[in-house]
């Protein structure tokens, strides 16, 4: 049954222009960085005089680029999430899924699905574009692995609160607004912490949790904070639509 | 194990202090379709919406053929076929992707999908439209895809909200020829304002005030009480009153607008006879004699302003 509100969310998506446009426009970003990258790498490279400086092709490319998609997604998740409730309650839609044989949870999941789906494509890219590296040297695979799980680890949390805030509003433009808010405040917050490495409030930027994976470590604790993240946020969604049906 | 396909016990929803909706009991057996009368704002909606699981009950309990709504709503949904006032259509897609999804959400056996939308499609009259957008299709066949949508999994139990406005006539005759069809199997419940359409389909009828249940009986009481004692009778020379109310089985004789005579007739009694030939026995220039229809309305404004009225006098 998630299955098939996953399935939903997906056609919807690509029934409209949106969601082919996102995927072009983010295709062309994440291609033109691969391109600089590969450009770039020996002019910097030969200018690195001693050893230590020098680093391998896969670390300089995928820096590039997924250092772009952390922060290009900012932009793009709350465009492909904000309609996912909100557009439902202004169409008043909600009842189809609320009188099938379909529990809440079911409904909120399968939604959340459907977007880490539409998001995973994005990823799938990438890593495929960066193997492509490997025709002409030998990569670093595990680079690329790392880097995939934490950046679908950051777009799935994304979505979970983009999903909050569409689930708040009959407006997808605010819950659009909101989610982008928030998610920049989250993403920037352990900069203003900087200085004090021990500091509680740095802890809960995304960025912070992220930059082990974009380093190639994938570290338990920062996994599960993004499942924490994740589940926190689904939740309350699931309690909001739920008060739906109790208050009405 | 009694034979219900809706059980509704007590229903009872509150927004605030107010109640939209108090102690409404009824039950549904299979293969009747109930007709749900009431004035805007009656709660005939709220009521729709809680049978369907949409909406918690304050107080109270829904069954579905035995099946608690609240306690294993999986279950009791799968039995519903619902079509809201407001359309749930996903507008980006095409009607054979829409009645896909619609029939997959509602369990439908894979093997099943395509054959269900095709039989949903022939039955609303659909069949040419399959690869149009939602969007592009006009509020009538709009509103077939909603109730294609209703009837895909082929539902014990059948809830219309309104499901004639805003279609052209034929269409509210399709519509209602479809209603009675589901209803020879099925249960169905259809919500309106449109008193015959209520007497054209339905066989029982629950007329709903201001959240009470004012009036829940067959249809034939309501036929009867329309069909009525009364006469709207013209005449051409007004008589006197008092000259038609000596004629045998007349009971009472008002002055109706248009300078017609109604006249309200005894229990039982037959007078039409015996008043047209007063009439051409004594000139009245007799133009028109025939039975009160207005009195469906009449019956439904009764029984809703009813209570209105006694209550703004006892404030």
């Amino acid at each position: 049954m998630i299955i098939s509100i996953a399935r939903k969310e997906l056609k919807s998506m690509f029934a409209s222009p949106m969601g082919w446009i996102i995927l072009a426009l983010l295709m062309f970003a994440f291609g033109t960085y691969y391109l600089n990258g590969v450009n770039n790498y020996f002019e910097v490279m030969s200018g690195a005089i001693r050893p230590a400086e020098r680093y391998g092709v896969t670390q300089f490319v995928g820096q590039n680029v997924y250092g772009l998609a952390s922060f290009i997604m900012l932009f793009a998740v709350p465009l492909l999430s904000m309609r996912l409730i909100s557009e439902e309650r202004r169409n008043q839609t909600l009842p189809f899924l609320f009188s099938a044989p379909l529990s809440i949870v079911e409904i909120i999941v399968g939604k959340f699905v459907g977007l880490v789906a539409f998001l995973s494509i994005l990823i799938v890219y990438i890593g495929l574009m960066l193997s492509t590296l490997n025709i002409w040297s030998d990569i670093d695979f595990g680079y690329i692995l790392a880097n995939s799980f934490g950046l679908f680890l950051l777009l799935a949390s994304f979505s979970a609160l983009g999903l909050y805030f569409s689930s708040l509003t009959s407006q997808p433009v605010v819950a659009a607004i909101l989610t982008f808010i928030a998610l920049f405040v989250l993403m920037i917050l352990d900069r203003f912490f900087a200085g004090d490495p021990s500091s509680t409030m740095a802890q809960l930027s995304f960025m912070k949790h992220f930059q082990s994976f974009a380093g190639g470590l994938i570290d338990s604790a920062d996994i599960i904070y993004f499942l924490l993240f994740i589940i926190t946020f689904l939740i309350l969604t699931i309690r909001r639509l739920d008060a739906d049906r109790l208050r009405g | 194990m009694n034979n219900f396909t809706v059980e509704a016990i007590e229903l009872t929803r509150l927004y605030g202090g107010r109640a939209a909706v108090s102690n409404v009991s009824f039950n549904l057996a299979k293969g009747q379709v109930l007709g749900f009368l009431g004035p805007n704002g009656a709660g005939k909606s709220t009521t729709m919406k809680m049978l369907t699981g949409n909406l918690a009950p304050s107080l109270g309990s829904v069954r579905i053929c035995g099946i608690d709504m609240m306690e294993n709503p999986k279950e009791a949904k799968k039995l519903i076929g619902y079509l809201p006032e407001m359309r749930p259509l996903y507008k980006e897609f095409t009607v054979d992707e829409y009645l896909t999804i619609a029939a997959r959400l509602h369990n439908v056996e894979r093997k099943q999908i395509k054959k269900s939308v095709e039989i949903a499609k022939a039955r609303c009259g659909l069949g040419h439209m399959s690869k149009r957008l939602i969007e592009n299709l006009s509020n009538g066949y709009q509103q077939r895809v909603g109730i294609a949508q209703a009837i895909i999994h082929n539902p014990m139990v059948v809830i219309l909200d309104e499901p004639t406005v805003g279609l052209d006539p034929v269409q509210i005759r399709d519509i209602r020829a479809l209603i009675k069809e589901i209803g020879q199997e099925h249960s169905v419940i259809v919500s309106t304002h449109i008193l015959p359409e209520v007497e054209m389909v339905c066989d029982h009828v629950q007329i709903i005030d201001q959240g009470k249940l004012v009036f829940n009986g067959d249809i034939d009481v309501l036929k009867r009480q329309r069909m009525g004692n009364k006469l709207l009778v013209g005449f051409s020379q007004m008589p006197a009153l008092e000259d038609v109310q000596k004629i045998k089985g007349v009971a009472e004789v008002v002055l109706a607008e248009n300078n017609m005579l109604r006249i309200r007739v005894e229990e039982g009694a037959a007078p039409q006879e015996a008043i047209v030939k007063a009439a051409v026995k004594q000139g009245w220039g007799l133009y028109q004699i025939a039975p009160d229809q207005t009195s469906l309305e009449d019956v439904f404004i009764q029984l809703t302003y009813h209570d209105a009225a006694t209550s703004e006098a006892a404030a």
